[in-house]
């Protein structure tokens, strides 16, 4: 194998795949997030439809969504190559185990809380993704808006989207640091400013994500 | 030579060797002193055990002062049990109560297979270090003391990474078994020093090859090891490796 191959396929190599696909998928969620904040202007998601169109045409973004789902891709199948090893590097497990004391519970339940969001993740694109879609493809007009508050009247829905994006905080609140230090970057100076961000960036992202089918559902938006 | 009057109930694995399957025995001991250490607390049970007629526990120990690494023991849930930045000889039974139930196992991962009881087989420590934890130096009269200026901060940190004693504790303690805390700190070490300059880039893939084949899992930054480690290795010595793993792969021209 080249010496490049093995820098992929090596324990720190996945680990960087790893840390590289999180921070991309974290750069994704900035433009979601930004995206959905639109509909806080309360001009009956006048300025949020034309933002939906426009992420639904452009041929930039079509190309870009490809990109996503690679690294979604990418970053579920390295951590299932990494979590079958994890497993397989220690086979008789401890008859008493404290881990609670030395690491936060998120930290340990990173492919649970990954399989949350993944379970979350199908539903929110069966939601929203596909019928943008259907519609671009069959040149229908498609109100992304109206479309939302639909989805949003059942407050089941509502619960199960506020459980969704609550997993995304607690897998962002170890994700975020945790793929600096796998890329190398630790730094006294440095890690203590993105350790802050990732809190901040952990609980303001799914805290705006969650208001949106929360004041749909009570009527706040209309 | 049992002065004290703690009473305790001990389960311990006995497991008779590699291939064999163990359980947990439970054991009494009485009159234990708050003062003993653990490991004077274990030649108490196997002094009862030897006159009793019965096979006495096995369990690694050697300087019992906290420097030689050698120790190990996963105490109610943790390695080297419930205190910061202590080996098992130096853990005292004053960090238990009268009275308490204390599971001792030993460290487990598939790469630290059990000899007998809480003995394990850490020689794949031994092998990554020989895969590259090494400085070529001259022969010939020695150097001046002086003669590589090295910056305190450098010194300091390079120090620091050298404090590792190789006990194990990290990846007794990882969720995935795995030996990077051991392996950056061992890379570490040399990387920060000029004279670990000559082998830098060879040493870091040669010791992560190495690692990665005797089945250690792989880092989650958890942060566990650091928690739990004796001599207080930093995780920025985790994060340095990888930084130097990475220059190694992609910037040097030297296969490995």
């Amino acid at each position: 194998m080249s010496s490049l191959s093995k820098a992929f396929t090596s324990s720190i190599g996945k680990k960087f795949v790893m840390g590289l696909t999180g921070l991309f998928l974290i750069s994704f969620l900035i433009i979601h997030v930004s995206i959905n904040a639109l509909i806080f202007l309360n001009d009956g998601g006048e300025t949020f439809n034309v933002a939906a169109d426009f992420m639904g045409h452009n041929i930039i973004v079509r190309i870009l969504e490809i990109g996503l789902f690679l690294g979604i891709i990418l970053h579920i199948v390295q951590s299932l190559i990494l979590t079958q090893q994890n497993n397989a590097a220690r086979p008789q497990k401890y008859a008493y185990n404290k881990p609670e004391a030395n690491s936060k519970w998120y930290s340990r339940s990173m492919g649970l809380l990954g399989t949350l969001i993944l379970m979350f993740l199908v539903m929110h694109l069966y939601h929203f993704w596909w019928p943008t879609k259907v519609a671009v493809y069959t040149h229908q007009e498609h109100n992304t808006f109206q479309n939302i508050v639909m989805i949003f009247q059942s407050p089941i829905v509502v619960a199960v989207y506020i459980l969704g994006v609550v997993s995304l905080g607690y897998h962002l609140l170890h994700g975020f640091q945790s793929a600096f230090q796998s890329m190398g970057w630790n730094h006294k100076k440095w890690t203590p400013v993105v350790r802050t961000i990732g809190v901040w960036f952990s609980i303001i992202v799914p805290l705006v994500f969650a208001l949106m089918p929360i004041a749909v559902h009570f009527g706040w938006i209309s | 030579m049992s002065t004290g009057n703690m009473n305790l109930t001990l389960k311990v694995w006995r497991q008779k060797n590699k291939n064999s399957a163990g359980k947990l025995v439970d054991y009494q001991l009485s009159g234990i002193s708050p003062d003993m250490s653990f490991l004077e607390m274990f030649d108490v049970l196997n002094e009862q055990l030897i006159t009793k007629g019965e096979e006495p526990v096995v369990f690694d120990h050697d300087c019992r002062e906290g420097i030689c690494g050698m120790c190990s023991m996963f105490i109610n849930g943790q390695p080297h049990g419930p205190k910061d930045l202590v080996t098992t000889c130096q853990l005292h039974m004053r960090s238990f109560k009268d009275g308490d139930t204390i599971v001792v196992e030993p460290w487990r991962a598939k790469a630290f297979p059990v000899i007998k009881d809480l003995a394990v087989d850490r020689s794949a420590f031994d092998r990554i270090i020989a895969a590259g934890g090494f400085v070529s130096v001259n022969t010939g009269n020695a150097q001046d003391a002086n003669a590589l200026p090295i910056p305190k901060v450098q010194a300091d940190a390079a120090f620091e990474a050298a404090a590792c004693i190789g006990c194990g504790a990290c990846v007794a303690t990882c969720k995935n078994a795995s030996a990077m805390l051991f392996v950056s700190a061992k890379v570490s070490q040399l990387a920060l020093l000029p004279q670990g300059q000559p082998e830098r880039y060879r040493r870091v893939q040669s010791m992560v090859a190495q690692m990665d084949e005797e089945g250690f899992g792989n880092c989650t930054n958890t942060g566990a090891c650091e928690a739990e480690c004796p001599k207080g290795i930093s995780l920025e010595n985790i994060a340095r490796m990888n930084r130097d793993y990475f220059t190694a792969k992609f910037a040097s021209e030297e296969e490995v």
